[in-house]
């Protein structure tokens, strides 16, 4: 009988990838996300540390590889401090898709959410994520996988997007439209499997469910049932934010909610439009996506001029008081 | 190191070699292809089957080898397995909802049979199967008890026809270092290339090479075997992620 520590070194052996014919040698393993195990290896050519992912996508006809080569070879072209590309493909005998790509010395944007507890420093980190999806939209290229695991904050604070291209590959390569990967930030038109309908807005909505996790530290569905978040996700719109946490401004929720729209059509048009909404309420400018009460006009205004309002309350006071001395 | 428990499926040459997996053969209308399924499934679930009866309903292992052969039995003969819907979820599971309403009505009915009333007695090595629950009795959740056999049932076929596979390609000394090194149990300790390589009487070098040849090997044949034990390639993909390690149950 195999014992419990041999079949843990058996599960390990045959995920390790076998690197012989590569100019890589593989260091160590640095953990592993729904499309495949990542590890840091040496480019034994140019004498730097790369990451080195490998999919579990079989392919033994290197179509993948072929497919993904194409891909690098598109982003090849995106130079953008925010986006991190594919600088080598290849294929390892048992017929798994590798991809290389720089090494991120820095922090999961989940990890760097944890330990940021600032809502403002959040929104402009957010911001950066929308201009690098901003600029490949606009050249033509979809991410369609985008969340909080793609995303890696630099130590100098800076928003680094990867895995550029390869959801497209992998959807082309499952068989009959199946849905893989972590539903939890998949636009409804992926969740159904609509490989047509995926364009620039399928961004837009996996940018607002990026942001819903920056406001509430949560993804905006439970992903531990796989199958099921789909289903729901197709149905109806996530919990809404402010009842996650009612702190949360309600042009914040709105601009998230816009973002998350179920209609491509009733989303933001672009990741710019997100970021110019972001901007207004960081300024404290009446937001696109909220039509304000006037209550809630007249708190921003006292929020945005508030050394006016102290200033004219003050005066006021003393008049009152001026007032009130002169007819005693 | 596994040894031959059963004729049943024991060689990878007793698996089908059509595309059609086991799990979709065992619905075949076909009777060889039927059989010859049938012969994969038992080989790959009669140890979780045996031991889960035995855990999960509390039977003496006389009980248990009596109620594993007759649920395989009755499954040949009431096409119970024609029933799974690849949609709806993971054979495995299938499987063991079915052992679980047998074993159910069995109880029930008490038309339990007795050993070898079916007039077919599959050979199977039940004295190992309770030996290794003596020897490491399990603890906890049956249903992932059930599961995590199922997985060293799996390597337990693959590491066989890795064996086969080496020896017909005359590369014996290949599958003794990888058995020597890989299947190294947590008592014995696992040697270095270098004590391999001076046990062996091979360079260093040689010792990598040999084992990254077994260990390629042995990876397609466990996929392989995977394939035949799985309805599509969905639900293929899905349990050779978990079998890996990695995602959709523990997603990152």
């Amino acid at each position: 009988m195999l014992d419990d520590e041999v079949v843990r070194h058996l599960k390990g052996v045959v995920d390790l990838p076998d690197l012989s014919g590569t100019r890589y040698r593989l260091l160590r393993r640095l953990g592993q996300g729904g499309m495949g195990t990542v590890y840091l290896a040496e480019d034994e050519d140019l004498g730097r540390e790369v990451a080195l992912k490998v999919l579990f996508l079989l392919d033994a006809a290197g179509e993948a590889a072929r497919h993904l080569l194409a891909e690098a070879r598109l982003l090849a072209r995106l130079e953008h401090p925010n986006i991190v590309p594919i600088h080598d493909v290849g294929t390892l005998p048992d017929g798994r898709v590798f991809y290389v790509m720089t090494y991120v010395r820095g922090k999961r944007l989940d990890a760097w959410w944890a330990g940021t507890p600032s809502r403002p420093v959040h929104l402009r980190l957010f911001q950066k994520i929308c201009d690098a999806v901003e600029f490949a939209n606009a050249r033509g290229i979809v991410h369609r996988d985008l969340k909080p695991e793609n995303v890696m904050v630099g130590p100098f604070g800076e928003a680094l997007v990867m895995d550029w291209g390869v959801a497209k590959v992998r959807d082309a390569s499952e068989a009959g439209g199946a849905v893989v990967g972590t539903p939890a930030y998949m636009a409804p038109e992926q969740a159904r499997g609509d490989v047509q309908g995926i364009d620039a807005r399928t961004d837009v909505y996996a940018l607002g469910a990026i942001l819903y996790y920056l406001l509430s530290g949560r993804p905006p569905y439970d992903a531990s049932t796989g199958a099921s978040v789909l289903e729901v996700i197709s149905r109806r719109p996530p919990r809404p934010l402010r009842e996650v946490d009612p702190a949360i401004p309600r042009p914040l929720q709105a601009i998230c909610s816009r973002a998350m729209a179920r209609e491509p059509r009733e989303r933001y048009a672009t990741a710019r439009e997100i970021s110019e909404d972001i901007d207004r309420f960081l300024d404290r400018l009446p937001v696109r996506a909220h039509r304000e009460t006037p209550l809630e006009r007249a708190s921003r205004f006292v929020d945005r001029n508030r050394v006016l309002v102290y200033l004219v309350a003050a005066y006021l006071v003393m008049r009152a008081i001026v007032v009130m001395v002169t007819a005693r | 190191m596994p040894h031959d428990d059963t004729d049943i499926g024991g060689g990878r040459s007793r698996f089908p070699t059509t595309r059609l997996s086991a799990v979709l053969g065992a619905q075949s209308a076909e009777t060889e292809v039927r059989a010859r399924s049938f012969e994969a499934l038992i080989a790959a679930y009669w140890k979780p089957v045996y031991k889960h009866v035995r855990i999960r309903w509390k039977k003496s292992n006389e009980d248990a080898k009596d109620l594993t052969q007759a649920f395989f039995l009755r499954a040949m003969e009431k096409d119970f397995f024609d029933s799974y819907d690849r949609e709806k979820g993971r054979f495995r599971t299938f499987l063991r909802t079915c052992l679980d309403r047998f074993v159910s009505n069995e109880e029930k009915s008490e038309k339990r049979l007795k050993r070898g009333g079916g007039g077919i007695v599959l050979p199977l090595d039940f004295d190992g199967a309770e030996a290794e629950l003596q020897s490491s009795p399990p603890c906890g959740d049956p249903e992932r008890f059930f599961d995590a056999e199922w997985v060293r049932t799996l390597f337990g076929l693959a590491i066989e026809a890795l064996r086969a596979e080496c020896a017909s390609r005359g590369k014996e000394a290949h599958f003794r270092l990888f058995a020597r090194h890989d299947l190294a149990d947590s008592g014995s300790g696992r040697p270095t290339y270098a004590a391999l390589a001076a046990e062996f009487g091979l360079k260093t070098t040689d010792v990598t090479n040999y084992l990254a040849f077994a260990r390629g090997e042995f990876r397609r044949l466990l996929l392989a075997t995977l394939r035949d034990l799985t309805a599509g390639d969905e639900e293929y993909r899905r349990e050779a992620r978990l079998l890996l390690g990695a995602e959709p149950e523990d997603p990152s």
